[in-house]
């Protein structure tokens, strides 16, 4: 079997499990389609949140990314990790306790106001919406270079897939379909990267091959790759460039962003239990870092691969992969000296670079430039659209339960039936389907320049009103939505100027202390942080029954039954 | 709010001593474990990574700071949950705020 083959028979066999699982775990009650009946044990419930969380971009992008960073990489590793410890000791449990649907529901009970309650849905909206765009276009690439059809065509297979079980199985039928995709998705990324280790290393754990000898000249890897950057101009990779400043503020804005995204939060709520739900932050955890450890060994064995074998070849001796990608115009040789030899230079380099690179090549070009057999070439196709499913489903959840809980239910039509409610979530799931569909095959130009903005949004809004909303019984309804107004404000005016008004004044030097656009959702956060305070301490403190809950959310028992309770 | 919750704390519990020394011993916790996140991530990673990578982490060829901020941050941050777990399900024990088996 050829390489089309394995892929097209191991993306419809997994396809087909997701489809079966579906079927099987369909949603039968509200409580099934918010929160799978909060029955899912919390182990599962950790690789659903890691499938959940990872996506097309920590699939595909983010070796390559770091491959590309070197040190200044680092922000989105820790970033990216760091927030489920301030998901599983300051909110996870604290909310599983409070047992409501969604995070918009936290806020406006908290808060005891409608005005923070369609604050927080519009969030929660904007924020899904951002992602979903990019995920349902990752759909589409990865369709289109492996089963080699239009990235249309893509985008509409994946929809009708995600449409399936997403609006049939609700958050049950996604929890379960998330468990398999996981496990797709794990295996997929882990195959190349032992081979990659051992063939480059010889030892066959990837995270130990980072820090082993390189094989072929027998000094350790990373002073080989340090080596090859110095003589080829690139800054030193294990330095980075970055300001301390900006990679502080950077790591801050990802971390609190993860913790605040409420695609992430809503997983929680499906555990039977308080306790449960902190031991499923760690299981989550233990899956994302088995992927997150892996990638930058990944990133420094294909860094070393590239450097070593393409640059200063002869264009005409290129390996067949080379030209494979080059079809796809990730890979773009440019003869500028006509040599005839790929000159693949940095800036402090004296020769001029010739070869630019994607780095989404990175982790899907691998196996092929490792030389790794067919299948596996097809299992990373599988492994890449299991990621983007899997967060496409969780973030299309987050946006009908907004719509038919927070706004429906919650806002306009209180009175209406268990059944009722049922219809709308399944209604306002298809269409966010067809949403997110129409995003991917049009996307917005500045899809990826807001990615950065899903995450400052998510950390200078929710972030700060769910933290004081537990730990300050006197954080005040006023106090909480001037708060997450003026995070949100900061965040947005200073990513939208220098995103989208004024591009061109994006460097270091216009920027406020240094602090670049990714990192600014820090600043938003400290932002609202203040605010929530000081106009908390001005006005009225909470009524009786807001203080009562909130003391009642901070004790476990009771989560799951009902009894007496003897404090 | 939960369907099984009976509020019975919010009466019972409010201004409890018992109830103000478990929310005590929490803060304290978490205090102590967030001040190792902050340590191993911003600490190590980021503040002095630069120093750090004068260092070899022993038998392998990884600089220490680099180590941390791509590496050792995570694992620590895996073990910190797993501490606070085990920490948090010892101290709803001793208060008796501990949750029984759902029927």
């Amino acid at each position: 079997m050829n390489v089309q083959a394995w892929t097209f028979m191991l993306v419809a066999s997994s396809f087909a499990l997701y489809i079966a699982i579906a079927v099987w775990s369909r949603a039968s009650s509200t409580r099934d389609f918010y929160v799978a009946g909060t029955g899912v044990s919390p182990l599962a419930n950790g690789m659903a949140t890691a499938a959940d969380w990872m996506s097309a971009a920590s699939f595909i992008s983010m070796a390559g990314l770091i491959s590309f960073m070197g040190y200044d990489g680092s922000v989105y590793l820790m970033g990216w990790t760091g927030g489920y410890v301030l998901l599983a000791l300051l909110l996870a449990p604290y909310l599983r306790k409070f047992g409501a649907y969604t995070v918009p529901d936290f806020v406006g009970d908290r808060y005891y106001s409608q005005n923070a309650r369609i604050v927080a849905v519009v969030c929660a909206i904007f924020v899904s919406f951002t992602y979903v765009a990019g995920q349902m276009r990752g759909v589409g690439i990865v369709f289109g270079r492996f089963l080699e059809v239009d990235v249309n065509v893509g985008v509409y297979i994946g929809m009708a897939i995600v449409f399936f079980y997403a609006v049939l199985g609700g958050m049950k039928g996604i929890t379960y379909t998330q468990v398999a995709q996981y496990c797709v998705l794990i295996f997929a990324y882990l195959v190349p990267a032992i081979f990659l280790s051992l063939l480059i290393t010889g030892n066959p754990v990837p995270q130990l091959g980072l820090g082993g000898l390189d094989q072929a000249s027998g000094v350790p890897l990373l002073d080989r790759l340090n080596g090859l950057h110095e003589e080829l101009g690139f800054a030193a990779y294990t330095s980075g460039t970055k300001s301390t400043l900006d990679v502080f503020f950077i790591t801050a804005a990802l971390m609190v962003g993860t913790a605040g995204l409420p695609h992430v939060i809503v997983r929680f709520y499906t555990v039977p239990r308080v306790r449960d739900a902190r031991m499923s932050v760690g299981w989550a955890l233990v899956f994302i870092a088995l992927l997150y450890t892996t990638a930058p060994a990944v990133a420094v064995f294909a860094r070393t691969n590239l450097l070593g074998s393409v640059s200063g070849t002869p264009y005409a001796e290129v390996p067949e992969w080379f030209s494979n990608w080059e079809a796809t115009g990730l890979l773009a040789f440019d003869d500028v000296n006509g040599d005839g030899l790929i000159q693949f230079v940095g800036p402090a380099s004296t020769l001029t670079n010739e070869l630019t690179v994607d780095q989404d090549i990175m982790v899907l070009a691998n196996p092929e430039i490792a030389g790794l057999p067919d299948w596996v070439v097809g299992l990373v196709a599988a492994g890449g659209l299991a990621a983007a499913l899997s967060t496409a489903a969780g973030l299309l959840l987050v946006v009908s339960s907004a719509v038919s809980h927070d706004l429906l239910k919650g806002a306009f039509k209180p009175d209406i039936t268990e059944k009722q409610e049922l219809v709308a979530a399944r209604l306002a799931a298809g269409a966010a389907v067809l949403v997110a569909g129409y995003l991917g095959v049009n996307p917005p130009g500045f899809v990826a320049q807001v990615v950065a903005f899903a995450f400052g949004l998510a950390a200078a809004s929710f972030f700060p009103a769910i933290i004081l909303g537990i730990f300050s019984k006197r954080t005040t309804g006023e106090g909480a939505v001037l708060g997450m107004i003026a995070g949100i404000t900061t965040t947005a005016a200073y990513i939208v100027y220098f995103k989208l008004v004024r591009p061109e004044l994006n460097t270091a030097d216009h920027w406020w202390f240094g602090i670049s656009p990714e990192g600014i959702g820090t600043v938003g956060m400290l932002v609202n942080f203040s605010v929530t305070l000081l106009v908390s301490r001005l006005t009225p403190e909470p009524p009786e029954h807001v203080q009562a809950l909130v003391e009642r959310i901070r004790i476990p028992r009771g989560a799951g039954e009902a009894h007496e309770i003897s404090a | 709010m939960s369907d099984g919750d009976t509020g019975a704390v919010g009466g019972a519990g409010r201004g409890g001593s018992r109830q103000r020394e478990y929310w005590r011993r929490n803060i304290r916790y978490l205090v102590g474990l967030l001040s190792v996140w902050f340590l191993v991530s911003y600490g190590f990673g980021i503040l002095l990574a630069e120093p750090l990578n004068a260092f070899r982490v022993p038998g392998t060829g990884i600089p220490v700071g680099f180590w941390f901020a791509q590496q050792g941050s995570i694992y620590v941050f895996v073990a910190l949950i797993f501490v606070y777990v085990r920490l948090m399900n010892r101290l709803d024990r001793e208060f008796d705020v501990d949750e029984r088996d759902p029927a």
